[in-house]
């Protein structure tokens, strides 16, 4: 041989013996037990997906192993090169075990039943020969009948002494569950993979009323991210708008129940009204909207010095604890406009601070809600005057005022004490301007997602469980019967069985076949049941023998 | 007042498990005597050097654990050493050993009523926290046992380890993870969130009872293999190894598709009230790790040429990271779960 032909071959050797060791059932254990062992620093250490925050917190903490972490994917285990790697071998691994077994498995499910064997009386379970009427062909076909109607795969033939013999042979399912299972679980990550290929998801949040609606756009969402194959512009059209917006609480203040009302349009149907709620989302086809969060957009109106009126209502605040007490801020960039010119004074803007409880203590402080409900709401307001800085066209904080501009001077604190003000009340400033609390909106923070390989993963669990059943609960067995010519025209039938897997039943099972399809004479019924002393500790004595699949 | 009851019962549950395994002790005590008083070979003339435990003797006799299906009659070497458990010779054994189940069953009884007023209690089912999801798992387990034995009464020797897991756990559910009564949360307000819940809790219970005979066939296993140090000198208090291995395989094989389904329905449930099916949050991690070892336990035990031994130290570690489920996630990391607990 050439020196390259050799070269060659040992390639080839090379190949063909790493791929047999990868798809070893001992090679599957260890990258299982791998798999398993690389998922624990993903509940150990915050990761990215679940908690950006946490991650950061935890790098600030700890300064030396933090960065280190960060670079080998500890923060993202799950979608780490390396826990990929795993993965990706343990299913090249399942790949190359399934198809040859599934090859096997159709040759085997179409292949006859097996002949039957010399000796019956060496299989584990055995009867002895019974008288049954009729000659050893006819006998043969009616056992062979009687076991296809019990659903064995039976047949009758004669061996080569010419005796007559049935072999019979049931629980394929066993491996078909096996195969169906383990092909079920590259469905599912198949179905992962296209979800993560073809999803995307945005979340923001919603003020209630027909002024704060949106549009399925990524400009609208407060965050977002699209997965690799997918662009902004391919996100279907529908638009929201939060109509109402239901919450009950129990006095100790936990939830009850959540309910928002939303109308949807925008997407080619007419507007129509929907509910969803925390466990029953809002579904339109291409995406599912999730309710996330609620809490409450205080609206003030401000009269300024010279009488015009301006209304906030769609600020939202943010709840800082679980009794929705909620801080936020609310600016008023065009109040004291100039009425003679229009201009803006870039002295006299003017913003309120408010902390809001949506039941008010019975005494102070007034720092925390009594309860999430609004049983008696009141806006704590600090109110400030000043140059607010968003003329420069860079957006302040959406939730706060721009403290270093409190901190320059900028922005002053008009009064010293901040004022408690009920729904309806007003506070006259100073310079005589007045603020008025008109109410609450609620708003509600909604997640709009999709995921494109969601129906495949559900499918892919459905059968596997149903394959694992079969595959856990099913039992090849084996049962041949020999037909000898008995006298006086009958024949004398003995009866062998053989389970394939370990089914501590089947001496039972066994006997029941081997009556039902070959009833004795009634003169001669052998005790079945006396044999095995079966008080065996846990499992009978039956499965010896059997030698798996 | 049906909370108070409830709190009261559970002492009494406690209390009636203590007193199963004191009995079963007592039963382990009494039978040791016995055997000893009879012509037992002493378990300490077999020196190490007698049996080294680099030859161990289950490479002598029947292999224990090469087959996938070994013969049942009891393994291992010169028939009358291994002869199966002893059984309780002594008549004051047998008592403590009847009194023991009789504890376990009046346990049993409380144990269910405990939660039963919990459940009057909050007005629904009681999972809502880790404290009721863990006496639910322990109730199953017991039920389980109780199965077990009535069908296998020679099986009683396991009742040690039973009610020992049973105080252990209770105890522990009691002690550290105690709750007031709160009602649901909206978010598990699904019917998925119950379908889910009951099947973990069957699930774990059963990979709850699973682990005893588990441990115990490592135990006995152990012993015939010439290791004499602690759990191991219990081994021929305890049943054959091939049954408990195969008993250990039952539960497991019936724990598992339901465990899989369960944390399907869990999926479901998450992907209604989170918008996703799976994010591996730490105790879906956890899940997943379990189902990985259990899943791998079943491959080892199906490969002829693993170990017996190696697949069920697989089952008592998927075991462990089950407890770290329960136990470790829910106190030591957070995470979404986590608001079903507090
Ligand atoms: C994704 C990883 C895998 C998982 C989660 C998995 C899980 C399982 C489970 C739970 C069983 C038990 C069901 C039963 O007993 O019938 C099983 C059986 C089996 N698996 Fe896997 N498997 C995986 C990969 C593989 C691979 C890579 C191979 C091939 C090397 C393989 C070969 C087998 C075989 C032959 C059985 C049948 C055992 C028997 O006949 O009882 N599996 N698998």
């Amino acid at each position: 041989m050439s020196r390259g032909g050799r070269l060659a071959s040992a390639v080839v050797a090379t190949a063909r013996n790493s791929w047999r060791q990868l798809t070893s059932m001992r090679t599957a254990l260890i990258l299982l037990f791998l798999l398993a062992v690389a998922a624990i620093p993903g509940s150990l250490l915050p990761q990215k997906s679940v908690s950006i925050e946490e991650v950061q917190q935890f790098v600030l903490d700890h300064p030396t192993v933090g960065p280190w972490l960060d670079r080998v994917w500890g923060y993202e285990v799950f979608s780490s090169p390396w826990f990929a790697a795993i993965y990706l071998l343990l299913f090249v691994s399942l790949v190359g075990c399934i198809l040859p077994r599934a090859g096997e498995h159709w040759r085997a499910v179409r292949a006859r039943p097996p002949a039957a064997p010399r000796r019956l009386d060496r299989l584990p379970e055995h009867a002895p020969a019974r008288p049954v009427d009729g000659a050893p062909a006819t006998v043969a076909a009616a056992v062979a009948a009687a076991l296809r109607s019990g659903r064995w795969r039976a047949v009758a033939r004669q061996d080569e002494t010419g005796e007559w013999t049935v072999s019979a042979e049931k629980g394929h399912l066993k491996e078909t569950g096996n195969l169906l299972f383990h092909t079920a679980l590259i469905a599912v990550l198949l179905g992962v993979a296209v979800g993560s290929w073809y999803g995307w998801h945005g979340n923001r949040l919603l003020v209630a009323g027909p002024d704060a609606g949106f549009c399925n756009t990524v400009q609208q969402y407060d965050e977002y991210s699209l997965g690799p194959r997918v662009t902004g512009a391919e996100l279907p059209k529908f638009c929201l708008e939060l109509t109402d917006f239901l919450a009950e609480y129990h006095d100790s203040g936990q939830p009850s129940k959540f309910r928002a009302t939303v109308a949807v349009d925008g997407d080619g149907s007419p507007r129509r009204t929907r509910t969803f709620s925390v466990n029953d989302p809002l579904r339109l086809g291409d995406a599912n909207v999730y309710l996330f969060g609620n809490g409450y957009a205080p609206t003030l109106r401000y009269t300024d010095r010279y009488g015009r009126q301006q209304t906030s209502a769609t600020t939202a605040f943010l709840r800082v604890d679980d009794a929705l007490t909620s801080e936020g801020a609310i600016k008023f960039p065009d109040a004291n406009l100039n009425p003679a010119t229009g201009e803006r004074d870039p002295k006299s803007q003017v913003a309120f601070e408010g902390l809001y409880l949506p039941t008010v203590p019975a005494s102070p402080p007034f720092v925390r809600s009594a309860h999430p409900a609004e049983r008696l709401p009141g806006i704590m307001l600090w109110a400030y005057r000043g140059d607010l800085g968003e003329d420069a066209g860079i957006p302040g904080p959406v939730y706060q005022l721009d403290k270093s501009r409190v901190e320059s001077g900028q922005l002053k604190l008009v009064g010293a004490e901040p004022r408690l003000l009920r729904a309806g009340e007003s506070w006259t400033l100073d310079d005589g301007s007045k603020v008025e609390f008109l109410g609450t909106r609620q708003w509600i923070t909604v997640s709009v997602r999709h995921d494109a390989g969601q129906e495949l993963v559900l499918v892919g669990v459905g059968v596997i469980v149903v394959g694992l059943m079969f595959s856990l609960f099913g039992r090849r067995r084996r049962v041949f019967f020999r037909l000898a010519e008995g006298a006086a025209g009958a024949s004398a039938v003995t009866a062998g069985g053989l389970p394939r897997t370990d089914y501590a039943g089947f001496a039972e099972e066994f006997a029941r076949v081997v009556a039902a399809v070959a009833p004795a004479r009634a003169d001669t019924v052998p005790d079945q049941r006396e044999r095995d002393g079966r008080d065996g500790v846990v499992a009978g004595s039956a499965d010896a023998g059997g030698t798996g699949t | 007042m049906m909370s108070a009851l409830s709190d009261q019962l559970l002492i009494v549950t406690i209390v009636g498990y203590l007193a199963a395994m004191i009995g079963h002790a007592a039963e382990y005590a009494l039978g040791q005597a016995h055997a000893a008083v009879g012509a037992r070979p002493g378990v300490r003339q077999r020196a190490p050097e007698a049996a080294p435990v680099g030859a161990p003797s289950g490479v002598q006799g029947p292999p224990v654990s090469d087959l996938p299906d070994p013969p049942a009659s009891p393994p291992g070497p010169p028939a009358g050493r291994y002869d199966g458990p002893a059984p309780a010779t002594s008549r004051a054994a047998v008592y403590a050993g009847r009194a023991a189940i009789g504890a376990t069953m009046a346990a049993a009884v409380a144990h269910l009523a405990c939660l039963v007023t919990r459940a009057i209690a909050a007005g629904r089912p009681p999972w809502g926290n880790l404290y009721e999801f863990e006496l639910s798992v322990t109730f199953v387990g017991v039920v389980v046992w109780l199965v077990v034995l009535a069908r296998q009464p020679r099986l009683r020797q396991l009742g040690l380890f039973v009610s020992l897991a049973m105080v252990l756990l209770i105890g522990a559910a009691g002690l550290i993870a105690y709750t007031e009564i709160k009602p649901l949360m909206p978010a598990l307000q699904s019917s998925w969130y119950v379908v889910h819940v009951s099947t973990i809790v069957i699930a774990s219970g059963l990979f709850l009872f699973g682990a005893v005979p588990a441990v115990m066939f490592l135990v006995r296993e152990g012993h015939e293999r010439g290791l004499r140090s602690f759990p191991y000198s219990l081994g021929p208090r305890v049943p054959a190894a091939a049954g408990l291995e195969r008993l250990t395989f039952r539960m497991h094989a019936f724990a598992f598709p339901l465990f899989t389904f369960g944390v399907a329905a869990g999926a479901i449930w998450a992907e209604a009230a989170w918008g996703r099916y799976w994010g591996w949050d730490p105790k879906e991690t956890w899940s997943f790790i379990s189902w990985v070892v259990y899943a791998g336990y079943l491959h080892a035990r199906a490969t002829p040429y693993i170990k017996r031994r190696t697949a069920v130290w697989l089952a008592v570690l998927g075991f462990a990271t089950m407890l770290m489920n329960l136990f470790g996630v829910n106190l030591f990391v957070s995470g979404l779960h986590s608001y079903a607990d507090v």
